[in-house]
């Protein structure tokens, strides 16, 4: 009450508050980036436009393993939470690759968030997994704003998708911390693109400009794909040194 | 359209920081949204306008400061001029976002009886 004056009327109080809009997504995300830890759990955050082949890739990545190693243990190492608005096709081309994998349905929402993934957990045997993989809702705009617990950001971008998309969704690519150029197979049918000009697009929008030529169909450079992936989880923190309210 | 979920956060972290000093009502928020945070101003506010009804902020005013994008060098502290490569070229080292990813809630004024 104002009691400045006595006259009764109501006081209007200004709160500082400074904090992110994000803030709970935040936290869920730390939540989930201590459980992956814990369980040394390698997670990462697969995005790019519907059709860039992220889950072209992954079956590449589960074949590239079985290949090294023998079927069964591949089935122990890779995990996937496949974001789909309303099919479980990604999920059921990754179950028939080897991995352990379950549909995070959105309905209209354009992205995954941490509670998402959180909920997707309880879901999906993970616990055993090396790998986790995110195939995020493909979209280049809006699921780069959330963080989900990930380990790293991997944007997937096929040349048939043209050369400037990094210029166009720069966020996307500034959030990533490897940029997959996927189906390089096609390349000598689209002369117009040139991978010098992808690359100069991503060095004005990423300040590590990061990526790595890669085809699921011949497997071309689908083994440096496995090496990023193996010191990305060799460098990772075993638990989280911080813990979450 | 992801600016609807994050109004949607923004009206729940209102109502919670309202309720918490008992206030009526609130007249005005601020938000300070970036340049590169993947937010888009016009969608955001629409959405603020489509979620406001029956809260706390049924009759509040969005104000919306807008954050440019600075990139820096870590290094000499050398602004890297808007559309080039995000390199120092004295130092020869990767430039630093300074700011332009914000999504912050700055203000809040409520009415408190």
């Amino acid at each position: 009450m104002c009691d400045s004056c006595g006259c009764g009327d109501a006081e209007v109080v200004p709160v500082d508050v400074h904090d992110r809009i994000l803030a709970g997504n935040d936290r869920t995300a730390a939540h989930n980036r201590e459980h992956f830890r814990d369980r040394h759990v390698t997670a990462i955050n697969l995005m790019g436009s519907p059709g860039a082949g992220k889950t072209a890739v992954l079956e590449a990545t589960a074949r590239l393993l079985a290949g090294r190693e023998g079927k069964p243990y591949t089935h122990q190492r890779l995990g996937a939470l496949a974001g789909d608005l309303a099919t479980d096709n990604d999920a059921d081309r990754l179950r028939a690759a080897g991995i352990v994998a379950k549909s995070i349905t959105t309905g209209s929402a354009c992205h995954l968030d941490a509670a998402m993934v959180h909920r997707g957990l309880h879901d999906l045997p993970w616990h055993d997994v090396d790998y986790l993989f995110v195939e995020n809702v493909g979209n280049l705009v809006c699921p780069a704003v959330y963080d989900l617990g990930q380990e790293a950001n991997v944007v997937a971008l096929s040349v048939t998708e043209g050369v400037d998309k990094p210029l166009k969704y720069p966020v996307m690519f500034l959030k990533a911390d490897l940029v997959l150029i996927t189906k390089i197979d096609l390349l000598p049918y689209l002369p117009q693109i040139r991978i010098e000009t992808i690359a100069d697009a991503l060095a004005h929008v990423m300040p590590r400009p990061r990526y790595m030529c890669v085809s699921a169909t011949t497997g071309e450079g689908m083994g440096q794909w496995l090496t990023w992936l193996e010191q990305l989880r060799a460098a990772q923190p075993c638990c989280e040194v911080t813990h979450h309210a | 359209m992801h600016e609807y979920s994050i109004v949607e956060a923004l009206l729940a972290r209102v109502d919670a920081e309202a309720r918490a000093r008992g206030a009526t009502a609130v007249h005005r928020l601020t938000v300070r949204i970036g340049e590169l945070s993947g937010v888009e101003i016009d969608l955001f506010a629409t959405a603020f306008a489509t979620f406001r009804d029956r809260t706390i902020c049924a009759h509040a005013d969005l104000e919306v400061m807008a954050v440019a994008a600075v990139w820096k060098c870590p290094v000499c502290g050398g602004q890297i001029e808007h559309g080039s490569m995000l390199q120092c070229a004295a130092c020869d080292v990767p430039a630093r976002l300074s700011q332009g990813d914000e999504i912050l809630l700055d203000r809040i004024e409520m009415e408190v009886p």
